[in-house]
Formats: structure tokens, sequence, C-alpha cells
């Protein structure tokens, strides 16, 4: 009877890996055909796709002064990390004849993009195990069979890939695919807990563009109480419960072992945190090192943070993008400017501790919301933050499955993303339309942001209150 | 009474002794005034003024410099900030190098790009130079009622390092092309002659035919004589000129009939000024006008002279020359100056006396015969023009397109193998001209080609975003056969803060002249006559200085926010913050459960509250008589605990209030 009913689930899994890899490749394949669409089709140069610190234009020109003797970042010009210049400055200037451009540079951001994909899927498959067998402990088996159905790692992955906003940022050359890969294997790392590969993704995702500083949070929560999981009251609830079974009667060695593992959940363990730690001052030393070879025949360090976190906080470039900043900053009386740059980066701040309090049995949840967040209230966002956060979005299907709006919300990026480039083309190369007309856009997109994070967090809390009734009536059931 | 006389006679002799030797020791300041008149091929005419004062040096231990004749604002100006040279010109309209002539002196020093142009090199050391170039915009504007002061600003000038190799980290250039030039920047600029313009040459300038010609540009150049020894100070070199481009008026020339349209309309001083010379100024040294006649012009006469038998045998005569069939001037030169080469041009020299009103000095040229030349052109023709639509991004192109002069080049260096051609590019761009140096492309005959093959030198300084201009510095070395080069770069357009627009912001911004010269050119015209060296003005024009031109004024469209709108955006974007922020925190914040249980107890909650109120006042009551409402209320005002809150929130705000101060 088993085996008759294992071989079709097998089946089904080889079916589905098939599958699975087959759209994988189809992604890949879709990229490569756009890529040699003659100048990529302007997507490197497109504002939602190229900002002052994503373009490769930019880049190229940081590698060029580099490469005439000058300091990288002479000129208000580049404003990325050292690495990334050795990283992807030779590949910009090397030509294949007959091929287009700007290939190497193509191929390194489409292997990024499937790395990210894989690391997504990965880290999808350990959180969803995890998730299961916590949901099993409290005695939620059938929910824990709903929540198998949908390989959410695989989702993700997917989600990812096939994201046009993913597409487009990476045929656009935008270096947001090498962020998002640093972003992502941080999350895994942390999942899998691998100190050192968490450490390396959070250093090296912190050097290149600030804003994932804060995902420390969601990280040292991974590392101390594990992937995510139903709130913890439960499990002490359950414990309680089973000591409380246990007294009265027989008892199991494991059933006891199985009490001492949700013992554990429930106590922050130090030693994964110290270990994380130690390692990203290791890795953070090292980059600080290997930058300041590679600037120390100019200004130095000191001018590399000056215009990378510098530029980033202080908003000098005012060119348009999908954000709100460059327009309230091009507009904003002067006086007001330094208050204004405190309180927009303050309302990142203001919001981690709250949510990490909410949010702290959740930690990969936390940090797919403070991604939203840093990718929504960010200087100079592009469409590869976005992606990256709606590919995250995947991992928790299932949690979100009751979310408000999500028609709304879908129709809602369908439309700004067709409308912020109608715009964009009105004011900028016809000259009929109005900075307005754009920044409405911009407003309209970070409005949408903005219930996409709210309700998220919402069907979160709501699914845990939903666990919870759930624990608490099979509770009182038993007890009675 | 005579040894009265005497006695004061000696006292006056004795008192003034000291001051009349010194002054016989310096020389004196000298000034002269000049006037250069050409005919040019597009029926126009060059008139060139030339005023030049010179301040001789002096010792440094007197107290008090005394001028006779010098501006004195200019010297103070040299003394305060150690100017060892300055040049500031005023233009309106474009010299036209394809008519105008491109390849002689009159064309590489006194053609200046549209606007204001400054450039000063400082004797002082390299880190007091940007002050000194601050300071000294300053003054030039307050002196000549210009906004020269926005060359303040450190996006606004720059530090070229090859344009002059010998001043080099103590140059300083800037240039306001939007800056319209009118009489309030003659008029200062007169006051610094002697005469001003009551009289000699200055007197020709009547205003609305210097305003309504094509091209006008008032300069003003500085040179510090260095000192000849230790002790004396240096001199100074104060050289003015106005270079002004007029079109006689045709009704005079006759339109009878259509052959006559061909000949060159006829002008004179009188007729192109309104105005006569009355006479020199009296403290001139010296007052000449000058009549040129071009290289070419002068061949097409002599070629005209040889087909014609019957002036063959007086070639050289003067007054041939002033009278032959193409055209006649009206006055016989005091003198005719010719070029050394073959086949050059030829200068009329006309000394000015004392006139009155009676006889004024009026010089007229009369064209008889249609005659078509043209002027010397520069080795290569340069043009600058914008690439690209719309108003992210686009692309400057520099075109040099070869003229007959590199011809004629290539046939002199016919025998050397590699003949190179060397043309030097500086290019000053806008800070938000973002430009990108590693797009600088090269087309050469209309081929790409690898810019490093002709880049001998480069020299780049990016701009940085509102603190410095980009710097482009080119050494480019062409085949003598070169047809046509373009220079291509690419740049994105900047965004700017509302207020860094200027008043008319939809009109656009100004990218200032690249300069292009060639060094291997130099445009001078040799004279026989030793004489010559004694006027400044010719000795000016002989003077070897490297081909030099300036390309178009580029007008860049930037896009504008809506002005209109700081409030407007301001509450619209806090509004969708404080949504976001209000939003997040009410979902956290939100608990279902606690809610429902609030909700069912609610009743109950009130029952318990009352009566534990009614039981706290009970119990007091038994103890003594009901206090009041308002004594409890109070009591618990003077809560201990409380007091010590109100005073910790007190200290606080007094450290707060301490520490702000």
């Amino acid at each position: 009877m088993s085996t008759k009913t294992e071989t079709p689930v097998k089946k089904k899994n080889q079916k589905k890996i098939q599958c699975f890899w087959s759209w994988v490749i189809g992604s890949v394949i879709l990229r490569l055909i756009i890529i040699y669409f003659p100048k990529n089709l302007n997507l490197s140069s497109r504002p939602e796709v190229s900002t002052p610190l994503t373009s490769i234009r930019r880049l190229a020109e940081g590698y060029w002064l580099k490469q005439s003797s000058m300091s990288p970042y002479a000129g208000s010009m580049y404003h990325g990390s050292p690495l990334l210049l050795t990283l992807l400055g030779p590949l910009t200037v090397k030509r294949i004849e007959g091929q287009p451009d700007h290939l190497l540079c193509s191929l390194v951001f489409v292997i990024a993009d499937v790395v990210t994909a894989m690391l997504i899927c990965a880290a999808g498959k350990k959180l969803q195990a995890a998730y299961s067998s916590s949901l099993q402990s409290i005695g939620l088996h059938h929910l824990s069979e709903d929540s198998d159905i949908l390989p959410s790692g695989d989702f993700a992955a997917l989600l990812y890939l096939w994201n046009p906003f993913t597409i487009v940022a990476c045929v656009g050359l935008s270096t947001s695919a090498i962020e998002n890969l640093m972003v992502v294997v941080t999350l895994y790392g942390a999942c899998a807990r691998l100190a050192p590969l968490a450490a390396f993704g959070w250093v090296m995702a912190t050097h290149l563009s600030l804003y994932p500083a804060i995902l420390i949070i969601p990280v040292i929560l991974l590392f101390g109480y594990g992937p995510d999981a139903p709130p913890r009251k439960l499990f002490r609830q359950r414990t309680n419960l089973e000591v409380d079974d246990s007294a009265s009667g027989d008892r199991s060695c494991l059933e006891d072992e199985l009490v001492n593992e949700k013992r554990m959940l429930n106590v922050f363990s130090w030693r994964p945190v110290v270990l994380f730690l130690f390692w990203a001052l290791l890795w953070s030393s090292y980059v600080l090192v290997l930058c300041g070879i590679y600037v120390q025949q100019h200004s130095g360090l000191q001018e590399m943070f000056k215009s990378t976190y510098g530029f980033i906080l202080t908003i000098q470039d005012l060119s348009p993008n999908i954000g709100v900043f460059w327009y309230f900053f091009a507009e904003v009386f002067d006086f007001f400017r330094s208050f204004f740059l405190i309180v927009f980066h303050g309302n990142i701040l203001l919001m981690i501790l709250p949510l990490a309090l909410r949010l702290n049995h959740r930690p990969c949840f936390l940090a797919f919301v403070y991604i939203v967040l840093s990718s929504m209230l960010k200087s100079y966002p592009s469409v590869g933050d976005s992606a990256l956060y709606l590919g995250l979005l995947g991992l928790f299907a299932y949690e979100l499955k009751d979310m408000q709006f999500s028609f709304f919300l879908f129709s809602g990026y369908v439309g700004v993303s067709l409308l912020s480039p109608v715009m964009h083309n009105l004011w900028i190369w016809r000259g009929t339309g109005n900075a307005n007309f754009y920044f409405a856009t911009a407003i309209g997109y970070a409005c949408l942001q903005i219930i996409l994070v709210v309700e998220s967090v919402s069907a979160m809390l709501n699914h845990d209150r939903m666990i919870t009734k759930l624990t608490t009536a099979k509770l009182q059931n038993v007890k009675s | 009474m005579a040894v009265a006389s005497t006695m004061i006679l000696v006292i006056s002799l004795i008192l003034f002794l000291p001051i009349l030797s010194s002054s016989a020791i310096v020389a004196e300041e000298e000034f002269s005034e000049e006037l250069l008149l050409k005919p040019l091929p597009d029926r126009k005419v060059l008139a060139h003024f030339h005023f030049q004062t010179e301040a001789p040096p002096i010792h440094e231990d007197s107290f008090a410099r005394h001028h006779h004749l010098f501006p004195k604002s200019i010297s103070q100006l040299v003394k305060k900030f150690h100017v060892k040279a300055m040049e500031l010109s005023f233009t309106q309209g474009r010299w036209n190098y394809e008519r105008w002539g491109g390849f002689d002196p009159m064309s590489s020093q006194n053609a200046k790009p549209p606007g204001v142009e400054l450039w000063a090199v400082f004797d002082v050391p390299p880190h007091q130079v940007d002050a000194s170039w601050k300071n000294l915009t300053h003054s030039l504007s307050g002196l000549f009622c210009a906004s020269i002061n926005f060359l303040e600003s450190s996006s606004s000038y720059s530090a070229p390092k090859w344009a002059s190799q010998s001043a080099l980290g103590s140059l300083r250039y800037g240039s306001l092309p939007r800056e319209a030039v009118c009489t309030e920047n003659l008029t200062p600029w007169l006051k610094l002659l002697p005469c001003r313009d009551k009289a000699g040459l200055s007197a020709l300038m009547d205003r609305p035919s210097i305003y309504r010609s094509f091209y006008h540009s008032q300069r003003l150049h500085l040179t510090a004589s260095k000192a000849l020894a230790d002790g004396l100070e240096s001199g100074i070199i104060l050289e003015q000129t106005l270079t002004v481009v007029l079109q006689p008026d045709i009704q005079r020339a006759g339109l009878s009939s259509p052959d006559e349209i061909k000949i060159q309309p006829s002008w004179s001083l009188s007729s192109i000024f309104g105005r006569k010379i009355n006479g020199r100024c009296v403290l001139a040294k010296s007052s000449n006008v000058y009549l040129q006649v071009e290289r070419d012009l002068v061949n097409q006469l002599e070629n005209l002279q040889k087909n014609t038998a019957a002036y063959a045998a007086n070639d050289t005569s003067i007054d041939v020359l002033r009278r032959n069939l193409v055209f006649e001037v009206s006055n016989t030169p005091d003198r005719v100056h010719r070029e050394l080469e073959k086949s050059s041009s030829i200068l009329y020299e006309y000394s000015i006396k004392e006139y009155n009103d009676a006889e004024q000095f009026d010089l007229s040229l009369t064209w008889k015969y249609p005659v078509v030349w043209s002027s010397s052109h520069a080795p290569l023709y340069a043009s600058r023009f914008l690439m690209g639509s719309g108003n992210e991004r686009g692309s400057i192109a520099i075109s040099l397109k070869s003229t007959e002069l590199t011809k004629d080049f290539i046939a002199v260096n016919n025998v050397e193998e590699k003949c190179k051609l060397q043309v030097n590019v500086l290019q000053i761009v806008p800070w938000y001209i973002k430009v990108y140096y590693h797009t600088l492309q090269l087309l050469v005959d209309e081929k790409p080609q690898a810019v490093t093959d002709f880049v001998e030198k480069m020299s780049v300084s990016p701009s940085e975003d509102k603190v410095s201009p980009g710097v482009m510095e080119l050494v480019l070395r062409f085949p003598c056969d070169i047809k046509s080069a373009v220079l291509n770069i690419d740049f994105d357009k900047g965004f700017l803060h509302i207020d860094e627009y200027p008043p008319d912001a939809n009109q656009g911004f100004d990218i200032p002249s690249a300069i292009i010269s060639f060094p291997d050119f130099h445009a001078g015209l040799q004279f026989s006559n030793d004489s010559i060296s004694k006027s400044p003005m010719l000795s000016k024009l002989q003077e070897k200085s490297p081909s030099l031109s300036y390309t178009e004024v580029l007008l860049v469209p930037l896009t504008t926010p809506d002005f209109s709108m700081p409030y407007n955006v301001i509450t619209i974007t806090c509004t969708v913050f404080a949504l976001y922020f209000g939003s997040l925190l009410n979902v956290l914040r939100r608990r279902v459960g606690e809610e429902e249980r609030l909700l069912k107890n609610k009743d109950a909650n009130k029952v318990v509250f009352l009566r534990r109120i009614l039981n706290k006042l009970r119990g007091r009551s038994s103890e003594s008589t009901p206090p009041p409402q308002q004594s409890s209320s109070s009591s618990s005002f003077i809560n201990p605990k409380l007091i010590l809150k109100v005073l910790m929130v007190a200290g606080l705000t007094i450290e707060w209030q301490y520490y702000l101060k």
C-alpha cells in the first residue's frame, strides 16, 4: 500500500523538478535573447534600471578614471564599491568581435540572477522543512500538509527569475543584481546556519549598498532562534501540556526528546550569533583592507566612504528615478534639506524595533519586510530592489495566502510599470508632459509598496492568530 | 622783489629737484592710440581700435605711486592681487572664422567667445591663487558693471594645465557665455583712457553704430612687465582693444544696376561711424590710422594689373597702390608697409595730426571693380555641435575640417615622411553636463579610429557636482592629409535644485566655447620697416602667436521641475510617509483577541472600577471627614513620586538649554 502511494509521489516530484529546471532554463534563454537585441533595447539607460549607484556606464567611467591613474571617485560619477570595479571594470572594456558590447557583463549578471534564484530556492526548502516540522510539533498536522503542497522555494525562485523587473534589471546591466545576490546569500547562510557565509553576504551587501545593514537583526534572530516558526508562546503551552500529560501517565523516550527540542527552540542560542558577529568582523575588516589597497594611491578610504555612503545619505544626485526623494529634494527649500534627510532616513530606522518585537519568531519574514522598507525608502531605488522583495514574497506564499488587496496590488504594479515609462517619455523626451506626472507615478508606486508591506505584515499576524486559535482550541480539547 | 622772486625760485627748485631727478631716472608713462581698418570679403569692414598705456617700473620704496596717464584703478588692481597677466573680454556676436579670417593675428588675438571671458595669471603661492581670483572677479565686476562676480564660484572657473606652459598652476580661466554686453560695459572701459572718448580716435566710437555691428569685442589685456632690478616694482602694460565688424551702408554704393551689386560697398569713416576724426588725443605719443589690404586681395590686384599692361610700368609707386583698378583710397598714406614675403598684405599708415572743426580726417575707400577674395584660414576649421534629442542625455561633437591652408602645409612638408598636424583642444563643461570621458570617440575621415592612435596627451579633470567644472585638454596629432576629424563625447544632463535654475530656465544652459589651437602655426605679419616696432599695435601684429580659434557656444536645454510645486510636493510626500508609518504601526499594535476580550469585559470592568472608587471613598470617609474631590486630586499632585518626575524633567530641560547654549 505504502509503496504504491510512494511511486506516484516520486514521479510527481520528478516531474516537478523537470518542470522547474525547464522554467529556469527558459528564463536564462529569454535573457540571452534580449541581450542580443541591438543596444540591449536601451534598457541600461532607463531611469528605472540605472540609478547613479547601479548604472554600468558610471561604473565604466569609474574604471576608465582608475585606468588613467585618477581616483575612480573623482568627478562624482561613480559611487559604487571599488571591489565591484575590479570585478566588472575589465569586463566593461573587453569586447568580443561580432558580439554585443557588454556581453561579458551581461553574462555575469545572468549568472548572478540564476545563483540568486537557486539560493532562494534552497533557503525556501530549508524554511519549509523547518516550518512544517514546527507545525507538526504543535500538533497542527493538517496545516503542515497544506503548506507542503506548494513548494514555496521553487515558486519563489521562479517568481524571481521570471519577474519582468528582474529581467529588465539584469539585461539593463544594473549592478543591483549583485547586491541582491549578496542579500540572498545572507539569508541563505542564516537559514542554513552557515555563519561565515551569512557574514560574508551581510558584509558585502552592506558594503555595496548600505541599506542591508539593518538585516543584521533578522540574521541574528535566525541564528538565535532558528528559522520561521509559529509564535513561541504556543510551544510553551504545548510543552506545559505535555509535561502535564507525562506527569499523569506513560511517557516514552521519544517524547522526552521532543520536549527537549521544543525547549531548545525557546532559548536564544548565543553561540552561532557570536560566531556570526566574529565572522562579520573578520569579513568587514578584510573588505576594508581590500578597498584600502585599491584606493590607497588616491584619497583613501575616507573619500570612498564620502562618495559611496555619503552620496547615499545626502542624496546629491537629483536625477529622476522610481522613488520620491529626487523630486522632493529638488523642490524642498535649502534650509529644510538636512531636516528632511534625517526624517526620511530615520523613517527606516524607526520601524526596525517595532517590527523586530512583533515578528521575532519569523526572522525570514522580518528580513523580507526590512528589504521592502529599505527599497521603498531608499535614496536611489531601482526596479532591481523591487525584484528582490517580490521574489522573496514567494517564500511566504502559504502564510500570505489570505492577504488582502492582492489583486489590486498586482494590477497596481502592472499599471505603474506601464505608466511610469510613458510619463517619463512625455516629460523628458517629448517635452509635452511635466515633472509632476512622473512624480505622480512615483508616489503611486510608493503607495503600492506601502500597501504591500502593511498588508503582508497584517496577513502574517493574522496567520499567527489563526494558528494560535487552532492550537488553543486543540489544547482545550485535549484538556477537556 | 627780485631777491624774493629768486628766493622763491630757489626754494621751489630745491623742493622739486628730487621729484624731477627721480622722474628723470624712470621712464615716462606712455599712451598710444591706433585704429586699423580692413575691408572683409563679405562686404563688411573691420575696425580695430588699439590703445596702449604703459606704466614703467618704479621704486618700491616710494610711498605713493603717482600716475599721469595710467588708470589708477587698474594699477591698484595689479598691486593688490599680484596679477602677472590678465585678459578680460566682452563680446557680442561670433567671429566668422570662415569669412573674416582664421589665420591672422586679428582672429587669433582678438576674436573672442561671446559673453565675458577672463583669464588671469597670478604671482602668488599656489594656495592663494583661488582667493586672489575670487577677489579679482569681484573688483572687475565692480569696475566694468558686469556680473563677472559669477566667476567667483569654483564651479564656473578652472585651471587648465597646458593653456600656457609658463604659468602652470597660477592660471585661472573662466567665461560667462550668457553675459549681455552693452554701453554700460563700454563706458567704464573708455574711462580708463586718458582722453576718454572726448578726443582722439576714441571719439569715433559712436554707440549706436558699434552696437549695431555684427561683432564687437572689447578687450582689456594686462601684462606686468618683469622687474629689471630688485627694489623696482614691475611696470604694467595695459592694452585696450575694441574690434568691430560693421556693415557699410549699401545705399551709398547705389543699387541702380544689377552689375553693381557685386561691387563691394564703398565706405568712409564718417559713413560707418557717423563721425570724423577731429584730431589726436594730445596725451598720446602716437596716433595712427591704418588700412590693411589682405594678402589674397593684393594677389587679386596684381593679377588684374598684369592683365592690363598700362599699369605694369610703375608698379611700386604709392599712388598706384592708392588708386588702382579696383578701389580708390581718398587720402594719400603717410607710409606704406608691405609684408616681407612675396604676395603679401599691404598696410597704409596715416598719422593723425591736429585737425580742427573745419578740417577733419576722414578716410574713405571707394570700390570701382567687383573683386572676390577670401581671407586666410586656419589649418582646420573647427565647429562644435550637439547631438541627440531629449532632455536626458546627448553628446558633444567637435568637428575639424581641412581648409586650403592644410593643402599648402602638405605641399611645404611633402619632403618629410610623416608630416603631423598638432591640434590642441581645451573644453570646459559645467558640472550639470555630466560627461562620460570613457565614451570619447574619434572619427578620422569619417571612419572610427582608436583614440589612442591620435591622442598624444590627454588631461581630464572630471566635474564634481556643484564644486568644479569638467576640463578636458587634448593634444591631437593628425596626419597632414586629413580631410575631417570628429571628436565625439557623450554626456548625461544633470537635474538641478529649483534654486539653481536661472530666471529663464527653459531657455537652456550654455556650454562655453571650446578652444582649438594649432601650436605649429604662427599667425604673424612680417613687415620690413624697422620703424614699425615703435607702433604698439603693429608690434602686436608681428608677434608670433599660435593660431587659435573658439568654437560655438552650445545651448543645452535642461529639464525643469515644476517651479510652483514645492509646497505640494512637500505635503504630498510627507502625507505618504505618514500613511506608511501610521498604518504599519497600527497593524503591529492591533491585537484581535485582546480587543474581543476587552469588548466582553467592558461592562464588567466599568462596574468593578466604580466599586473600587466607592470602596476607596468609603475607606477614607471612615478614617476622617470625607474630603472633597478636588483635594484628593491635589493630594495626588503632591505625590512625592510625581514631584520627583517633574523635577527630573525640569532638570533635563535646563541641562538641554545649557547644552544648546
